[in-house]
């Protein structure tokens, strides 16, 4: 985890999916980046999950760049949710977080979510007996 | 019993009179630690447990009213699952881990299975309404052979949960010494051992308070699902017999109870269906019990805290699954509480399947009912089974079966 990374999901279009696209956020760019996941559906269309570290103006320029070249980018924190009506904080999930994202809070017993440390590995929704937690991905 | 301190009538009476004294077994502990148990016993007239969690063999008898013409139901499917039909003409069971007939199971594993049996009983509760299929072979006096029909709680002559087996003492930690990951009733279990799976309320857990099942007996009222039911009887598999712990505290699964209540008082805030990735559906359930304090023995066995209760660390991949009864070791409920363990040096993040927070607010929620006088304690009319009955769980002894003995369906 790094401070200056910002995670962000990366839909490839059928056009785009095969083109060396992402590498340039490092070439050009001088940005560092840390897939997370990445995969092709059955339609042709990439999906990649990943955080890009660099200051914040090369991130936005890297960033800009790839929307140049028919990438639509998502901030990550939007795409794992957690519906806390259905929520009952059994904590499940918590064991399996593997950043932290999930947490029980002490005394309470609650369950948290802290979408910032989520790095979309969907532990949680095969976990959770409610459906609570929900990947749009 | 050592001195009786109070009776169950004179705690009624001090609920209808607003007098009644109820702390939790969570807020016993520390008054216990703070007073002692002499103090304790005397100011306190019950304490209220509780415990929120899968409890698998749960299921719910309906009778859902004669057609025009009569039907002796068959077969019957609630929203596409499976009832069972075998009793009369027109009551059903649906049990809680029944999945809907069309589920792919664990074709693809690890199957979903999105809706079942505890599913449909949250629908109901939540006064959703249901669709009945059913069927029948037909008779002179039952000449009907289908009906396909919405159904609501509102209108069933009689709705009641009837489980049996819930409340479990104590019960198993999962883990997995396997190199890939399994998936269980105790959670998905990541290999060597990656997390562990546990589920009890432990402190707060009923029987964990009387565990010799002194009080909590035959016809104990009781919080179940959000509102009234009652313990029926012992529950299925209940095996007083197992090793204990100085304070008497069973050092794995041991006693159960099957308990009773009507659907029409309950609430899907307290009963919900659960989909348990590449295991089945079951019913997530609050039920809490009201301990009355009727001596000091019964006081000293509810101030019983997450430090002093083990559990077993079992590992799921193969000592389970094949019945081996090999424990790789002991945790206590506060080790667990704390988010790990430790297992041969190794730190092990825990993954808990009941709620705390659900239990406790179980257990405050049958502490204000008692003091608004909205819910008085029973006496039990039979004693549960206990250590000196000599009931001990049994596996099954398979028998072989003659050649000449039809097998097969």
């Amino acid at each position: 985890m790094n401070g200056n990374g910002k995670k962000v999901v990366l839909r490839f279009p059928q056009e785009v999916a095969d083109r060396p696209i992402v590498c340039e956020l490092a070439l050009r760019f001088g940005l560092q980046f840390n897939i997370l996941r990445a995969s092709i559906s059955p339609h042709r269309e990439g999906i990649m999950v990943m955080e890009v570290i660099g200051s914040r103006e090369k991130q936005e320029e890297g960033l800009a760049f790839l929307k140049s070249r028919g990438v639509l980018v998502e901030p990550l924190s939007q795409d794992i949710r957690m519906v806390e009506e259905r929520c009952y904080h059994c904590g499940a999930c918590v064991g399996l977080c593997p950043t932290g994202a999930l947490s029980m809070e002490h005394p309470s017993f609650l369950v948290r979510y802290d979408p910032a440390k989520c790095i979309a590995c969907e532990l949680c929704v095969l976990a959770c007996p409610t459906h609570a937690m929900e990947a749009l991905i | 019993m050592g001195k009786v301190l109070r009776t169950y009538e004179e705690i009624n009476e001090k609920i209808e009179k607003g007098q009644v004294v109820v702390v939790t077994a969570e807020e016993v502990i520390d008054l216990v630690r703070e007073k002692g148990v002499e103090r304790v016993a005397k100011e306190v007239d019950v304490v209220t447990t509780g415990t929120f969690g899968i409890m698998c063999s749960s299921g719910a008898f309906l009778n859902i009213g004669h057609t025009k013409p009569r039907m002796k139901i068959h077969e019957a499917y609630l929203n596409g699952v499976m009832a069972y039909a075998g009793l009369a003409a027109v009551d059903l069971y649906i049990g809680a881990t029944q999945p809907a007939k069309d589920d792919p199971l664990n074709k693809v594993h690890p199957g979903e299975f999105r809706y079942g049996g505890g599913h449909v009983i949250e629908d109901l509760v939540a006064g959703r309404d249901v669709l009945l299929e059913a069927y029948a072979y037909g008779t002179d006096c039952y000449p009907r052979k289908k009906l396909v029909t919405w159904i609501n709680l509102r209108d069933l002559n009689e709705a009641y949960l009837f489980n049996p087996r819930n409340a479990y003492q104590n019960y198993n930690v999962a883990v997995n010494l396997s190199d890939k990951t399994i998936y269980t009733y105790l959670g998905v279990l990541l290999p060597r051992m990656g997390n562990a799976g546990y589920s009890s309320a432990g402190q707060l857990s009923p029987l964990l308070n009387d565990p010799f099942y002194r009080v909590i007996g035959i016809g104990t009222r009781i919080f179940l699902g959000g509102g009234i039911g009652y313990v029926a009887w012992q529950g299925t598999q209940h095996n007083p017999s197992v090793e204990r712990t100085e304070r008497g505290i069973p050092k794995g699964g041991a006693g159960t109870l099957a308990v009773i209540g009507d659907l029409k008082g309950m609430s899907p805030r307290w009963l919900r269906g659960v989909s348990i990735r590449g295991y089945g559906c079951s019913l997530a359930l609050g039920l809490g019990v009201p301990i009355p304090i009727l001596d000091e023995e019964t006081l000293y066995y509810c101030s019983v805290s997450d430090e002093e209760i083990l559990a077993p660390v079992v590992d799921y991949s193969h000592a389970y699954p094949y019945g081996t009864g090999e424990v790789l070791g002991y945790v206590t409920y506060a080790d667990l509480r704390s988010g790990t363990i430790k297992i041969g040096g190794k730190e092990i993040p825990v993954s808990p399947m009941s709620s705390y927070s659900k239990a406790r607010e179980v257990a405050l929620t049958l502490k204000r009912w008692i003091q608004e006088g909205r819910f008085t304690l029973t006496k039990p009319v039979a004693q549960l089974p206990g250590v000196e009955s000599g009931v001990r769980f049994k596996n099954l002894v398979e028998r072989p079966v003659e050649t000449n003995v039809f097998v097969g369906r």
